[in-house]
């Protein structure tokens, strides 16, 4: 589904990785490692379109990404260090917002039960600014739930999470490459499968594939 | 499409009425720099309504350019800006919706309270439904002109003054006709139509133009 060919990109006048080449099939979850510096939020910025890397090509279904633009935003869900939640909404409007802006057209049934999966059931009514940190990513990652983007794109989704977060999130990348979406995630620890494959990327040594 | 348009604006306007404190800041500054010229220069009517006119539409202006800095910045802040970026959703509409609920917040007010402050000038009746309705006209151009700045401006180190040179230039010809139309509306054989017209074509073209461009500076200020 993913494509990419050659890339390299530069923050100021450092080179972070040149000549990367790698193909993401249906089904596939690519694991991006690197120290850190080594240009993983980068990547995946440039993966996202977010940032126009210096050489080579990033195609999604075929085609570049660029000339994708919004057909290939709306294939798309991006979780990045921000979680990009409103503090002064609660959680139901935050993700009916992103519901909307997605155009995964869901009821607040949906949404609520999103919020209670992910274990914030009794606080969808509260501002997100009351909830900790985790609760915060916790909302955020409601999106997951309810999208139906066929590529996730998921920067350090792991952090501030508690074990029983964890793990649902493990299950819920799981069951998207069950279901043959596409998964590229930035993360210090190990992620398991049942089903799909995982590819290995190291960022900061050799380019590899 | 639509659908999208009114929740960004629902959600900027709720956001903006549970933290009520940047909309009323915009407002009491509008009216203590136009309350402040008749306390410094005298209290004679026929300069006071002389000064009138331009002193409310720069005070406007200033108004406008107070509140614009937080435009984007919030949502660039917490992320939201780039998920609207990624959302697959025509990016000049989302900053369509915003620079409205921009204006709802911070040049609706101001039309409404320029009656309040035209007293101050001894402006007659009609000088002030001029006034309102070159505010209700003029004040939508600033935010559309001024969504360009604060897209170009978002993240930088001093922004907000950058900001203001950047975008009070562009405001002149606002002011000019704005302020213009109420001078004129004094005088008896004087007709404000073509302020009105020009003003008109500011708006039109400020509400094509100034979306896109918008966009397009977001995009290179959150590379």
């Amino acid at each position: 589904m993913l494509e990419v060919d050659h890339l390299s990109c530069r923050r100021g006048d450092r080179t972070l990785f040149t000549g990367l080449s790698f193909t993401l099939p249906a089904g596939t979850l690519l694991h991006v490692r690197g120290r850190n510096g080594s240009g993983k939020t980068t990547l995946l910025r440039a993966l996202c379109g977010l940032l126009r890397p210096d050489h080579g090509h990033i195609r999604w279904r075929g085609e570049p990404i660029t000339e994708l633009a919004d057909d290939f935003n709306r294939e798309l869900l991006y979780f990045g260090h921000l979680n990009g939640i409103k503090a002064d909404l609660t959680g139901l409007e935050n993700l009916r917002v992103a519901a909307t802006l997605d155009q995964d057209p869901c009821a607040d049934a949906d949404i609520l039960a999103a919020l209670a999966r992910i274990g914030l059931a009794g606080f969808e009514d509260l501002p997100t600014r009351m909830l900790s940190q985790g609760q915060k990513k916790r909302v955020a990652l409601a999106r997951l739930i309810l999208s139906k983007a066929p590529l996730w794109i998921l920067d350090e989704p792991f952090t501030a999470l508690d074990t029983d977060a964890v793990a649902l999130l493990e299950r819920l990348i799981a069951e998207h490459v069950a279901g043959d979406g596409a998964v590229v995630l930035t993360t210090h620890q190990e992620v398991q499968l049942t089903r799909g494959e995982i590819q290995r990327l190291t960022l900061g040594s050799v380019p590899s594939s | 499409m639509l659908k999208v348009f009114w929740c960004i604006l629902k959600r900027d306007i709720t956001l903006a009425m549970r933290r009520r404190t940047d909309v009323l800041t915009t407002l009491f500054f509008f009216i203590i720099v136009v309350s402040l010229f008749p306390l410094g220069v005298g209290s004679e009517r026929e300069l006071l309504r002389e000064l009138g006119p331009g002193v409310v539409w720069v005070a406007a202006l200033l108004a406008s350019m107070l509140a614009l800095e937080r435009l984007f910045a919030a949502d660039y802040d917490d992320g939201t800006l780039e998920q609207m970026l990624l959302a697959g959703q025509p990016l000049s509409l989302l900053v369509l919706a915003k620079v409205v609920a921009h204006w709802v917040l911070t040049g609706l007010p101001l039309v409404f309270i320029a009656p309040l402050m035209a007293m101050q000038y001894a402006l007659d009746g009609t000088a002030v439904w001029v006034m309102m309705a070159s505010l209700a006209v003029g004040t939508p151009v600033l935010s559309l002109l001024g969504a360009i700045g604060a897209a170009l401006t978002l993240g930088l180190r001093g922004g907000g003054i950058l900001l203001s040179l950047l975008i009070l230039p562009l405001y002149i010809p606002v002011l000019v006709y704005g302020a213009g139309a109420v001078t004129v509306s004094a005088i008896q054989i004087a007709d404000t139509q073509p302020y009105f017209a020009l003003l008109g074509a500011f708006l039109l073209a400020a509400l094509v133009l100034a979306p896109p461009a918008s966009a397009a500076a977001l995009r290179i200020s959150m590379e």
